[in-house]
């Protein structure tokens, strides 16, 4: 590597040197991550993004791509990113996963330009290389101009060195040595497992377009703010305003209610991964406490006369798992949508949010689970989304140069229990502090 | 393609959302079929009333007098801005808006309250709506297909959006309420950053 920043010793650039020289030395990772605080540049310079794009979403990191029920069957195919990198998720004939690049080993172009589809094989547009969808070259245009040793089994498209799943969740890695994702996972599981063992036989599918949102700010503010049980009162102040409309606070507006005392608990998980756990505020099920939704009344009736006996449960499925579920660097679950954040560059992010439907269950559950679903994202995560944004403005003040995540230190709200899971309140900025001691190890390419 | 009775408890439909049913989707399919289809040259009179009613809401919407634009809405109406473009399948994708008459309200609401900071600064928003066909469907309602181009400024930041509206107009009076406008973006399941305008 040829950047000095890729060892993270790069010298101030122009626009953050100041007379007087008095910034912190930066020379190394832990410079700019310290117990209580992380420095500006972390989320404003272009060097440390690139050395993020190489490490954090490649390296030693797993990395979610995407949900096996978006490649449905023998031969689907499915455009993603791994970090910024264009990848193809393919099945075999047989069904196993790979993970391609889209890079023609030719001469660098993409060789698939669709979003999804069925292909057994992969023809490049520009010089007609052909490739199996499991990354072999099958032959390039008149390979006589290549002379009489030309071995194709020296030009597969590169590809993603592991991808394993997780009961649907398909990750990828870079590395031979990092461990299972169970493993990665750890405690992760056990909220993994109960978001999908809500739907019936654990049977969650994505099959809606995709929420594709993007913002001017950079991908870890979406990672902060998901763990984040501080700001809704805040933040969200026009959507708890907007609830009580009709006279009855729904949904969320338990934040309001100095949420340190409430029966909410925020975790910490290991290997930068959190979850906020929301259930216990929902008093009396989920489906009362949802801010209501198209067709509701009628809904609820018809459900309650034809399902007596699952009735609850069927309403419950029709709203979200009141889980916020983070598993670093780059999944969010949220409710029942899926998240992944896509880093575009420094300063641009695309948060794209996948609605799912679950199935054992009357249609017209998922028809209002995807009416649910269509709420917080039109009321809620674009005032956050406007915040993130001000965020990075406001860290433009070169001279101003930490960004906090003290908030629950020196206060005795955690606890550890034996399986190193912390618990601690809802506001406290443990999920900040637990993820940057993994962004650190991932930066000094450290195994997870 | 009536709606079952409304029980009387539920008639306020700002409050309760009763009426969005089976038979509610089933419009929408039919409607989605014949805005497909191509249609025969309306009577001038008709698409010179239909013009201007278009022309009339826009101005309520780029002037930010979302109340009197809530009151162009019957009380089973829908605006609905679908992610896949001309309307997918709405009972197994979400839309960017699937506004009852309830959420509609709620959104017109949630602008006004001063506390959504997507919208602090508030959109500038201008459009030019063209390109209008209109059929008059079985049903008695007046479907009417239009173009649009939309600039938004806010925050440093100027946008274009284009697509198609569809409208579902019923007469009211001397005038037409709209019962259902679709709003069709060019580019709806791409990248977007705060898709909080009223298009």
């Amino acid at each position: 590597m040829t950047k000095h920043s890729m060892r993270g010793e790069k010298k101030m650039t122009i626009g953050e040197t100041v007379s007087g020289g008095a910034l912190t030395e930066l020379s190394r990772w832990s410079n700019r991550v310290l117990e209580d605080r992380v420095h500006r540049t972390l989320y404003t310079d272009p060097a440390v993004f690139e050395e993020e794009i190489v490490k954090v979403f490649g390296g030693q990191s797993w990395v979610y791509l995407a949900h096996e029920s978006q490649l449905p069957k023998p031969h689907s195919y499915l455009s993603v990113r791994m970090g910024q990198r264009p990848l193809l998720l393919t099945r075999d004939r047989n069904g196993a996963l790979h993970g391609i690049f889209n890079r023609c080993s030719h001469r660098g172009a993409t060789i698939c330009r669709d979003e999804a589809g069925v292909a057994k094989s992969f023809q490049c547009p520009y010089h007609g290389w052909t490739f199996r969808n499991t990354g072999e070259l099958v032959g390039a245009p008149w390979p006589e101009g290549y002379g009489m040793d030309f071995d194709k089994s020296q030009f597969g498209l590169r590809k993603v060195n592991r991808i394993e799943t997780y009961r649907g969740f398909i990750f990828g890695t870079l590395s031979e040595d990092a461990p299972s994702v169970p493993d990665w996972l750890g405690p992760a599981t056990t909220w993994l497992d109960y978001w999908i063992d809500r739907a019936p036989n654990g049977e969650v599918f994505v099959r809606s377009a995709a929420y594709r949102m993007g913002y001017r700010g950079n991908w870890k503010l979406a990672y902060d703010n998901a763990g984040d049980g501080y700001h809704p009162s805040f933040s969200h102040r026009s959507l708890l305003e907007m609830a009580s409309r009709m006279g009855e606070s729904k949904d969320m507006s338990y934040f309001g209610r100095t949420p340190d005392d409430g029966p909410m608990r925020s975790y910490s998980l290991g290997n930068g991964h959190s979850v906020i756990d929301q259930r216990p505020a929902h008093e009396g099920g989920f489906w009362i406490n949802q801010r209501p939704q198209p067709g509701r009344e009628r809904f609820e009736e018809e459900i309650r006369a034809n399902y007596p006996e699952r009735a609850d449960e069927l309403l419950d499925l029709a709203v979200g798992a009141q889980i916020n579920l983070s598993i670093f660097p780059n999944l969010l679950i949220i409710g029942n949508q899926i998240q992944v954040i896509e880093p575009l560059a420094v300063n641009r992010t695309q948060l794209t949010w996948h609605a799912t439907s679950v199935g054992g269950v009357p249609d017209e559950v998922n028809t209002v689970r995807m009416r649910t679903q269509e709420d917080f994202p039109a009321f809620g995560e674009p005032d956050d989304q406007a915040n993130f944004e001000e965020v990075q403005r406001g860290l433009d003040v070169v001279e101003e140069e930490w960004v906090l995540m003290n908030r629950g230190l020196g206060t005795g709200w955690q606890t550890t229990t034996e399986d190193g899971v912390i618990s601690t309140a809802v506001t406290d900025e443990l999920h900040m502090r637990s993820y940057y001691a993994e962004w650190i190890k991932r930066m000094d390419g450290a195994q997870a | 393609m009536s709606t079952s009775p409304i029980p009387a408890q539920y008639a306020d439909t700002s409050s309760f959302s009763y009426h969005v049913d089976r038979a509610l989707y089933d419009r929408l399919d039919h409607y989605r079929d014949r805005f497909g289809e191509d249609w025969p040259t309306p009577e001038p009179a008709t698409h010179t009333q239909a013009t201007a009613f278009l022309v009339r809401e826009a101005r309520l919407i780029d002037e930010g007098r979302f109340n009197d634009w809530l009151d162009l809405f019957t009380d089973d109406c829908l605006y609905w801005v679908p992610v896949t473009s001309g309307g997918g399948e709405p009972r197994t994708e979400v839309s960017h808006a699937f506004d009852d008459r309830r959420r509609l309200t709620d959104r017109v609401y949630w602008l006004r309250t001063g506390l959504a900071y997507s919208q602090i600064p508030a959109s500038r928003t201008v459009r030019i709506v063209g390109s209008t066909e209109i059929l008059e469907d079985a049903s008695g309602d007046t479907l009417v297909r239009s173009n649009f181009i939309i600039n938004e400024f806010r925050a440093g930041v100027t946008k274009t959006y284009s697509g198609w509206y569809g409208h579902v107009l019923t007469r009211d009076g001397d005038g037409w309420k709209i019962r259902l406008k679709q709003v069709n973006l060019l580019d709806s399941e791409q990248y977007h950053e705060n898709l909080t305008i009223v298009f």
